[in-house]
């Protein structure tokens, strides 16, 4: 019962954190309050956002090239095998060493953890659409480009949204040790502990973890409405003695 | 308190030039080999401990949930969910409750494993063909004897697939189990993450980890399935 109570308490202290500014352990600096909390968060966020996008820009492309002309296969395939025996941690002290800090080259780290799960998404997408359907768009005219962009593509696109949420969620969890990089994201609370105090690192762990959950919760919906409406009915007639069919939207976990 | 993971004092002798300028030294990494010995069984113990719960937890769900259907869906969003709070967050989250140290890191792990493992167990189940558990059925089996003689045996490589991307997945989050208390490779990368020589040998005996382990799976998963192998063959 006392555990449980104290346990609370250390979850009240950081829910205070959050609301109310006070002094730093460390001395000198005030620390906490919502002023600043929405400053780690906004660099946080841009952090993840500049990093999707440009990830976004190099892998959904890519990823469409190789499945539409069926090459790389085995690369598309393999990325996100290779990406997940990586550690984040890892790959960005590789980036602090050799490379370098800022934000730069932080970005350039966490666009290297968030390119395979996509690529393999898309490839998997456009490899998965029935060769049926494509044959029908060629018979009908269309020329590679168009069947790529207006049969490939939509069909994909679940897919796709799939690996996207995959690595946000990834991205965002990883741009919480971007302090050790420089970049002073909701991390640096849990990185400096000193200066925050305890309060203030379970307050940034909470954010974070709320962060990611909206993340994750918000591209599900995303997901859900780029499906098309014949991917959607496709999927619903039950299995023989499966009354809730399992979705399997994603290629990779 | 004070601060827990204080930078260690790694480049003991500075005067050498390879040291001070940063390089990347064999010499550095061969006398200070030992120190990462121990991290890295540690790191060995934090990964297979976590998975092997994780596994036991979520097979028996699996089973459950593949009789009683109506559990899928709220086991995959809870599970779900877990595997979205973000392992470095969850460590903190868990320390007012388990306080420092390999069970909060191993509470946290184990939660990662939980919807990776469940899912394919449930997809390997779901894809046994109806004609032959049909059969097994003709043959006089009854439900419990066709899920462990037919279902579960045929459900093997999707399982084992989990099983794969489980033990991945935990050896790169184990590497942020030392802010939980844990130790762990990660411990070492962060005692000197500016240091090359440091960052390449505990970064890639992490890597190395997960390979190994993972082409370990592979090879049993061959053994325990040679008829897959047969088809292929064919």
């Amino acid at each position: 019962m006392n555990t449980t109570m104290a346990a609370l308490g250390q979850f009240g202290d950081a829910i205070d954190f959050i609301f109310s500014e006070r002094e730093s352990p460390a001395g000198g600096t005030r620390v906490g309050g919502l002023a600043e909390l929405w400053e780690l968060m906004r660099e946080h966020l841009e952090l993840s956002l500049v990093s999707m996008a440009v990830a976004c820009a190099i892998s959904v492309p890519l990823g469409l090239w190789l499945g539409h002309t069926g090459k790389g296969g085995f690369l598309a395939i393999n990325a996100s095998n290779v990406g997940r025996a990586v550690p984040s941690l890892a790959l960005i002290a590789f980036f602090v060493a050799y490379v370098g800090v800022g934000f730069t080259n932080l970005v350039l780290a966490l666009v290297l953890l968030a390119v395979p799960p996509i690529l393999t998404n898309a490839y998997t997408g456009v490899r998965q659409v029935d060769r049926d359907t494509v044959d029908a768009a060629r018979g009908m005219g269309m020329t590679g480009a168009q069947i790529v962009r207006r049969v490939e593509l939509p069909l994909a696109l679940p897919l796709i949204f799939g690996g996207i949420r995959i690595s946000a969620v990834n991205v965002v969890a990883t741009a919480t040790i971007a302090p050790l990089a420089g970049i002073v994201t909701l991390g640096d609370p849990i990185i400096n502990v000193n200066t925050y105090g305890d309060e203030g690192r379970l307050a940034a762990a909470i954010v974070v973890a709320l962060l990611a959950v909206a993340t994750e919760v918000s591209l599900a919906g995303v997901q859900r409405a780029v499906t098309p409406r014949g991917l959607k009915l496709e999927a619903s007639p039950p299995r023989r003695r499966l009354a809730f069919p399992i979705k399997r939207r994603e290629a990779t976990t | 308190m004070s601060f827990p993971f204080a930078q260690l004092e790694i480049r003991e002798d500075p005067t050498q030039s390879c040291q001070a300028n940063n390089g990347f030294c064999p010499d550095w990494i061969a006398d200070n080999f030992d120190r990462y010995v121990d991290p890295f069984f540690e790191h060995v113990l934090l990964t297979v401990l976590s998975v092997a719960i994780g596994f036991g937890i979520s097979f028996a769900l699996a089973l459950i949930a593949y009789r009683r259907r109506w559990l899928i869906s709220p086991v995959t969003q809870v599970t779900g969910m877990l595997y979205t709070v973000p392992s470095i967050a969850a460590f903190f989250l868990l320390l007012p409750i388990t306080g420092r140290g390999k069970v909060t890191a191993i509470v946290a792990l184990v939660a990662y494993v939980l919807l990776i493992i469940f899912r394919n167990v449930l997809a390997g189940l779901d894809n046994v063909p109806d004609e032959t558990k049909d059969a097994g059925r003709g043959m006089g089996l009854t439900d419990r004897q066709l899920l462990w003689r037919v279902e579960v045996p045929l459900a093997l490589p999707e399982i084992m697939a989990g099983l794969r991307i489980a033990v991945t997945t935990t050896v790169g989050l184990a590497t942020l189990a030392f802010f939980a208390g844990a130790g762990g490779l990660g411990g070492q990368i962060f005692a000197d993450i500016t240091f090359k020589s440091n960052v390449v040998v505990a970064g890639g005996l992490a890597v190395l980890l997960a390979a190994v382990l993972d082409g370990l799976i592979l090879l049993a998963q061959r053994a325990i399935t040679p008829w897959t192998r047969a088809v292929a063959a064919r």
